[in-house]
């Protein structure tokens, strides 16, 4: 009931926010296999919000719904007040194993998203050649994607993101496939990059140090059937050296707060 | 190979056959083996004819026409095998069956169907080449990684531009394997249906040959013919090893 009542207060909160993407009543089977239940919740814009819960509670089904690439059993989608039928160019998507061309170089595969709408070569390269210097991957434009660590490749695939100048930005566990310290980096210039852009991000993870270090709202998905359980806004500064936010008392009180929650699904 | 603490290298046994042939046939023992100096003798006269000279332009021309044929036909079949269901089920058990069948007894069939000429051959070839083409390129297009085609579509890929650019690049490395198979399959067919047609290229060379007993150019196109087979088999492993090289790439 707590956790009910916290959710309503939250709620209040939010619709003082403009939302730019808005989830309602979303449900989602898989043949018998309920994977989402009623799920509503409003991202507000330029806010980075977090998707959060342990493996099986649909949070990547969510996102991808969101995202346009599947379609919900029921419920709406809207994007700028715009009903989601499928992908669209206002929605950019970073994915969990990078989804980059084998075959093409980083420059070719960072401008990709703009090949695919029809941009010239000379402007789609010169795009993306600033987005590949933002994410600090310059001088690898000639690279082939296996000649890059997994943190550079998940660099790549940001700036793919970036460079299609979307305005939500959907990242379904970014870090997941790269080595902690390498993580830890790009958490760092993501807050950094986030403060740099205007932009909404929706970020799946199953961590909740990284959720409540990169967030500022955290939505809590519980498993089987995926509903939202709590909606928390860490009220953390990130102004300052990205180190400190990892000693910060109300990082660490949030971080055991949602753990508190959580610990019930895991078995 | 080692004979008494010599190494021997490997062309030396070839050498040691060649000279057993030429003894047998010095010997006069059996009458269908001349010595093999003068069936070398035979090859190098024979390059010189314009007989040869045609033979080898018609049965080229049948070999790449039959196998462009294949390969037109082979790749789309097979992309439409890896992405419909349907057309995977209702073609999968054929493509199978053919691709395994003893194919040299169905060119009577295709000299009834395209008569004693060069479109029969051309057919042969096609028919040995396309099953195994089709197979690899359904095998590629089926282990494109999902998550590329979602990229390509939440991108706003368009159907011609997913195919153009995410699953035909994808599956290169299988359909040029497929390719590579389907070629060393179309030299046995365009041998076979010359062979069985027998008015074509080298087939009528051969009976010509074997009819009139001049068995010193019998044997001198034989080694022509598997010196060719040998040639093509190698040149295709150059390639394959730069599509290993891009394979390895995929990863």
């Amino acid at each position: 009931m707590a956790v009910t009542a916290l959710r309503e207060k939250q709620s209040t909160v939010h619709t003082s926010l403009e939302a730019i993407v808005e989830v309602k009543g979303i449900c989602k089977s898989y043949g018998n296999v309920e994977a989402l239940r009623d799920i509503d919740l409003d991202f507000p814009r330029g806010k980075l919000t977090s998707l959060l819960g342990p493996s099986g509670c649909g949070k990547t089904t969510l996102l991808k719904i969101i995202a346009g690439l599947i379609g919900a059993s029921a419920g709406s989608v809207t994007v700028d007040g715009k009903h989601v039928s499928g992908p669209g160019p206002e929605r950019a998507f970073v994915f969990q194993d990078f989804a980059l061309m084998p075959w093409a170089t980083v420059l070719r595969n960072v401008a990709f998203g703009l090949e695919l709408r029809g941009t010239g070569k000379t402007e789609r390269e010169e795009t993306a050649r600033r987005y590949i210097a933002q994410v600090g991957l310059s001088g690898f434009e000639d690279k082939y994607p296996h000649e890059l660590s997994g943190g550079m490749r998940q660099r790549v695939g940001l700036a793919r993101a970036l460079s299609v100048d979307a305005e939500v930005l959907l990242l379904d566990e970014p870090f997941s496939a790269v080595d902690e310290q390498n993580r830890r980096k790009f958490q760092e210039d993501l807050i950094r990059l986030r403060s740099a852009q205007n932009k909404t991000f929706i970020f799946v993870t199953h961590s909740i140090e990284e959720a409540v270090y990169i967030s500022d709202r955290i939505v809590l998905l519980s498993p089987r059937p995926g509903r939202v359980s709590q909606v928390i806004e860490p009220d953390i500064d990130r102004s300052g050296d990205p180190d400190s936010i990892h000693r910060d008392q109300r990082y660490l009180d949030t971080v055991e707060e949602i753990w508190q929650g959580l610990k019930q699904y895991v078995e | 190979m080692t004979l008494f603490g010599y190494r021997i290298p490997m062309m030396a046994s070839l050498l040691v056959w060649c000279l057993a042939w030429e003894i047998v046939g010095r010997l006069d023992l059996v009458f269908l083996l001349p010595p093999f100096s003068d069936v070398l003798a035979a090859a190098v006269q024979l390059v010189q004819t314009s007989s040869w000279q045609d033979a080898t332009v018609t049965t080229l021309r049948a070999f790449a026409t039959g196998m462009a044929l294949a390969i037109t036909c082979g790749v789309p079949l097979g992309v439409l095998m890896g992405r419909v269901k349907i057309a995977d089920d209702l073609l999968g058990m054929w493509v199978n069956i053919f691709s395994s069948a003893p194919l040299s007894a169905l060119v009577p069939v295709l000299m009834i169907l395209f008569g004693f000429g060069e479109r029969t051959i051309i057919a042969a070839v096609f028919l040995f080449a396309v099953w195994i083409i089709v197979l690899d390129t359904r095998a590629g297009v089926r282990h494109v990684s999902p998550s590329l085609i979602e990229m390509a579509r939440s991108y706003g890929a368009t159907k011609p531009a997913l195919y153009a650019k995410i699953i035909l690049w994808a599956a290169l490395p299988e359909i040029l394997a497929g390719i590579r198979l389907g070629l060393i399959r179309g030299v046995k067919g365009v041998v076979i249906g010359q062979l069985l047609v027998a008015i074509v290229g080298y087939g009528a060379l051969f009976e010509t040959f074997s009819r009139n007993f001049r068995m010193a150019e019998f044997w001198a196109l034989t080694i022509i013919l598997f010196a060719f087979a040998m040639l093509i088999a190698e040149l295709i492993e150059r390639i394959e090893g730069k599509v290993e090289y891009y394979a390895g790439a995929r990863q």
